[in-house]
């Protein structure tokens, strides 16, 4: 196999990986700011629902929960789940990735001055508008670095997908090498995930400046 | 025509009663000076007239409409829905610690609200924005953001927030104790120029003889209750044993 057929089959994975990416961070993003409500609700039934999900899915290993999301429509309720695959993947990083964002946004939130609340309250702001305008835009700058740190971990563990036999980046290569009995497409491919790595601290990077217009 | 009522207000955090059905009222034009010893409750009172807390008991009218009353069965009953934006409306308070908006511009700070919240006309509105920030000598802070000022120029931006809403009564939680010397005098010398104006203004403060030069009525308050109501002259030279031992206290320190 020469090295440009090599390149080619480790890009083609690479853009799955980035697939994968970009689809948790659509999906986890929103759903942990949904997940932090109900972990900072006055409802204890819920908030402890969300606790336990939230520790159930930080405390097990991610590779272990997208198995059992892959597998258990099968085991459960014998489906076919010859097209699941991706949707499992997808499925299994969002939930994961949301629990952990979702303690991201909690401390952000929780972080807030009271006198942010008060100061909106007098002014006759209502509670969603206080959110969306005063305290949300607030939360995200202040969470940013944490949230960078998470997403550079979900550029790595989108290599778990292999566990689900998906042929993105880091399988590809593991097929090259146990074919072509050579290292190099590991070595390849750990370019490419810096490179990756790299775009993604930069682009994170641009929008902390964007926000530090104010203190 | 009496802006603010408060009868028999009762508040309590918790087994502690902080406020021990006190009454008072503040008439249009008005200047009102709380002053009293740490914890006797100033900051509550202010707080429950503006809502920021739900007294126990009592009754609290604006203008004739009431935004809280306590019915037969002890139950406090506040104003809902549009009755209580309406009240709302009526009053403003510039905190202690400034609370503007970190993230807003100085003009974003005074504007954001009267044209979302109160939905008025922006060109009107910012009008109103430059010349409150022109009365209160902040012209060119306009773009400014709160951290690039000092704490007395971002209480100079949150009177004039405040003030830009239009309120008919207006309350100062000690508005200069978070700030040195120097610049308390900025902000004294932005709420004198208001009650030139006749503004109706509540103010908890410090300042004893800013009290006694700027206000119609004092009002002196300890552990939940009113010790004394005296006008400014009759201040210094009050009978009232508690009053004098608060007021030597300061002299003595000042
Ligand atoms: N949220 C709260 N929970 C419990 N107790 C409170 C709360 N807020 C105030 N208190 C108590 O109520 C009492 C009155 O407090 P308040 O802040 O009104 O005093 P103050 O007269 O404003 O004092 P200062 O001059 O120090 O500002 C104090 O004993 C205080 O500890
Ligand atoms: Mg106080």
């Amino acid at each position: 196999m020469s090295f440009s057929t090599i390149l080619f089959q480790l890009g083609s994975g690479m853009l799955k990986s980035m697939g994968i990416f970009l689809w948790t961070i659509v999906l986890s993003l929103p759903l942990g700011l949904f997940v932090s409500f109900g972990r900072m609700s006055k409802n204890n039934t819920l908030r402890n629902i969300v606790k336990v999900y939230i520790s159930i899915m930080r405390g097990t290993p991610l590779m272990l929960q997208l198995m059992i999301v892959y597998y258990s429509p099968f085991l459960l309720f014998g489906m076919n789940i010859k097209s699941f695959r991706f949707p499992a993947i997808i499925i299994g990083f969002a939930i994961n990735y949301a629990a952990y964002f979702a303690e991201i946004f909690r401390s952000g939130i929780e972080s807030m001055p009271v006198g942010q609340y008060e100061a909106a309250r007098i002014l006759g702001y209502g509670k969603k508008q206080t959110f969306i305008k005063i305290i949300l835009p607030q939360v995200i700058k202040r969470i940013l670095p944490s949230v960078t740190n998470e997403v550079i971990t979900l550029v790595k563990d989108t290599s778990l997908a292999f566990s689900l036999a998906y042929m993105e980046m880091f399988s590809i290569a593991k097929q090259i090498v146990a074919k072509e009995s050579t290292f190099m497409p590991f070595i390849v491919a750990a370019i490419f995930y810096y490179i990756f790595n790299f775009v993604v601290a930069t682009f994170m990077e641009q929008i902390e400046n964007k926000l530090s217009y104010y203190r | 025509m009496k802006i603010l009522e408060m009868n028999h207000i009762n508040k309590k955090f918790g087994d502690l009663e902080v406020i021990k059905d006190i009454s008072l009222s503040v008439s249009e034009g008005e200047i009102l000076s709380i002053i009293g010893p740490s914890g006797s409750g100033k900051s509550t009172i202010l707080r429950c007239a503006t809502m920021l807390e739900s007294i126990n008991g009592g009754e609290i009218i604006y203008m004739g409409q009431k935004a809280a009353y306590t019915d037969n069965n002890k139950n406090v009953i506040y104003a809902k829905g549009k009755e209580a934006k309406y009240i709302n409306s009526k009053f403003g308070l510039v905190f202690q610690n400034f609370n503007l908006f970190p993230h807003y511009s100085v003009i974003k700070n005074i504007t954001d609200a009267p044209i979302h919240v109160q939905k008025r006309n922006k060109k009107e509105v910012f009008e109103q924005a430059k010349a409150l920030l022109e009365k209160v000598g902040l012209t060119d802070k306009a773009d400014y953001y709160p951290f690039q000022l000092s704490g007395g120029q971002q209480q100079r931006v949150s009177i004039a927030r405040a003030l830009c809403m239009n309120p008919k009564i207006l309350f100062f939680d000690e508005p200069t104790s978070a700030l040195d010397p120097e610049l308390t005098i900025e902000i004294l010398k932005v709420i004198r120029a208001l009650a030139k104006e006749h503004m109706t203004m509540v103010i908890v403060t410090h300042e004893m003889n800013f009290a006694k030069e700027v206000s119609n009525r004092i009002i002196f308050m300890e552990k939940g209750v009113i010790v004394e109501e005296m006008t400014p002259d009759e201040m210094f030279s009050s009978n009232n044993e508690r009053t004098k031992t608060f007021l030597g206290r300061y002299h003595n320190m000042a």
